[in-house]
């Protein structure tokens, strides 16, 4: 903890090391990370084994793998929930030490305070982070309930939700405090398959409007090749990125998921994947 | 039970049959609640107009609000009542100010849980009303032991309730607040505070009662004034009907802080609905 910083010089920092300048993977680079942790019975379990991946500002980058294989753990590492056993993590420059308003995780679960409406649930990430609040940010939480289709629902409570509604307000929550990389831990993992993929729709939307890096962990072949520029697919524990394929469909997908070439990203993904569980298996 | 019809102009009307069609659910409440007291008092009437011998033994209603008729016509009747009603507010309130105040740190922070939680525990298992004679030693016959007997009767509940209110909290809307960089003393005024409001009124609720109970014992250890002494007094000069009414005024103050209760239980609890 010697090293770690105030929180406002850090965000001025981060400011300072944007721009043009910035070349290709100098904006989030897991460099030989690996993350061990100590196992009930005290035994060390490697989670994640000398992981190297580069992000470019504006990439939509999916972690796909079996559950239990790292996925979720580098993600956490990438919040800051976690420190890294080996290797480097750095983002904007600086290497990852604590969680940060500069990153926003929208978790499977919605999370949302039962007490506050809709639209205090959205300021809360704001005011949170210390970043504003009163009118401004119910006037910003506005802004971004309209980017995710819940304008009339401002003043409900989260229990009158339906479940996909509670995890748009999530996300809008989470794009609130304009994080520079979102990170998204299978957030429509628990929602209905109609819902889910029109909220896959809504968020390439959402992204491309708002500008954002996105990190997105799922365990849907499908999900993954819809949403991605690149999916970085991980073996089983100790989580390796095996393969990674760039989805060079363009965008907006909409309509993709029916297309000769959708599906012939979703097959090579799946045969990825299923070699590397075959040798995981002979191993 | 009560389904929802759409009507034509499709507005949701509750179907009902028979005598409950016409009330909601608020009046059926209230009416069938004042039933049961109405036939217990009837039955109460029955009894005692069949004749019981002696009398003293079950005053009839129509007695008991005689002796109400001739408690309230001498001026002791208010000095019991400032007596008790001091006793019972002072100990309830610096009840609750400390069982939330030490309720809220304990179940925060771990190790102060450590700290105290034996310590509490082993009050909390011994008969409080039994530390009425050694309060009265240390702080006399006053209103001081009294108030000290009903704070320490009723603060268990509130600071048991509160502490597990707080540890109970939702772990992950904890790891929400975190990742947006939110400082523990946001954590706790906006997650922990507003989560264990319903635990803290659960406990104050609780804590109603065993009040009241702390207020009789201690006006049984010896007390000039207070309705506790006037029911024990009029006990042993066999007055069954003024028992009763005293009894009906420790009701009252009981049903009177549970409907303030209740009163905040709706405010604060509106998002549970």
């Amino acid at each position: 903890m010697a090293t770690a910083q105030v929180s406002p010089l850090h965000e001025t920092a981060a400011v300072a090391a944007r721009g043009p300048a910035a070349t290709a993977g100098d904006y989030l680079n897991a460099r030989n990370v690996s993350i061990a942790y100590a196992g009930r019975g005290g035994e060390i379990v490697l989670a994640i084994d000398r992981i190297d991946l580069a992000v470019n500002r504006g990439e939509f980058v999916c972690l796909l793998g079996p559950s239990g294989c790292g996925k979720t753990t580098l993600l956490n590492a990438v919040a800051g929930f976690l420190t890294i056993s080996a290797g480097e993590l750095i983002f904007e420059g600086k290497p990852i030490i604590r969680p940060g308003p500069d990153r926003a995780m929208v978790f499977q679960q919605p999370g949302l305070l039962p007490w506050r409406d809709v639209l205090h649930n959205v300021t809360y990430g704001l005011e949170m982070s210390g970043r504003m609040r009163g009118r401004e940010a119910a006037a910003r939480a506005r802004a971004l309930l309209e980017l995710v289709g819940l304008a009339d629902f401002a003043h409900s409570f989260p229990h009158q939700l339906s479940g996909g509604m509670q995890q748009r307000v999530n996300l809008a929550r989470a794009l609130a405090v304009e994080p520079d990389l979102l990170l998204l831990d299978e957030p429509f993992a628990s929602v209905d398959a109609q819902t889910r993929e029109v909220l896959q729709v809504e968020l390439l939307a959402i992204c491309r409007r708002a500008e954002v890096t996105a990190l997105f962990v799922t365990h849907d072949i499908g999900e993954a090749v819809f949403l991605a520029d690149r999916v970085c697919i991980f073996s089983r524990r100790p989580g390796r990125i095996v393969r990674e394929v760039r989805i060079r469909l363009p965008k907006p997908r909409d309509e993709v998921r029916l297309k000769p070439e959708f599906l012939a990203y979703v097959q090579e993904v799946a045969g990825v994947l299923g070699s590397a569980a075959k040798a995981a298996s002979k191993a | 039970m009560a389904t929802i019809v759409l009507d034509d102009s499709g507005a949701p009307r509750r179907q009902e049959s028979g005598i409950f069609a016409a009330m909601g659910q608020r009046t059926e409440r209230v009416v069938l609640g004042t039933a049961f007291i109405v036939a217990l008092f009837v039955a109460w009437q029955s009894v005692t107009a069949l004749g019981v011998e002696p009398p003293i033994l079950l005053p009839s209603p129509m007695g008991v609000v005689e002796a109400f008729r001739g408690l309230f016509s001498s001026s002791d009747i208010w000095a019991d009542l400032a007596a008790s009603g001091k006793e019972l507010l002072y100990g309830f309130v610096l009840a609750a100010i400390v069982g939330i105040g030490a309720g809220l740190p304990i179940g925060w922070y771990p190790r102060l849980g450590y700290f105290f939680d034996p310590f509490v525990n082993f009050l909390y298992a011994i008969p409080r009303v039994a530390l009425g004679p050694l309060l009265v030693v240390w702080l006399g016959i006053g209103l001081n032991s009294k108030v000290a007997l009903v704070f320490l009767i009723a603060v268990f509940p509130v600071l048991v309730n509160t502490s597990s209110g707080v540890r109970s909290l939702d772990q992950h809307l904890i790891r929400v607040a975190r990742c947006f960089g939110a400082s523990d003393v946001k954590i706790f005024r906006t997650i922990a505070l507003p989560g264990s409001v319903p635990f803290i009124l659960g406990g104050l609720r609780l804590a109603i009662g065993q009040a009241l109970i702390g207020v009789f014992v201690a006006e049984l250890l010896g007390a000039q004034h207070g309705i506790g002494a006037m029911i024990e007094n009029a006990g042993q000069q066999f007055q069954t009907d003024i028992v009763f009414a005293g009894l009906l005024i420790f009701a009252a103050a009981g049903m009177l802080l549970t409907a303030c209760v209740r009163w905040l239980e709706r405010r604060f609890d509106a998002w549970r609905v």
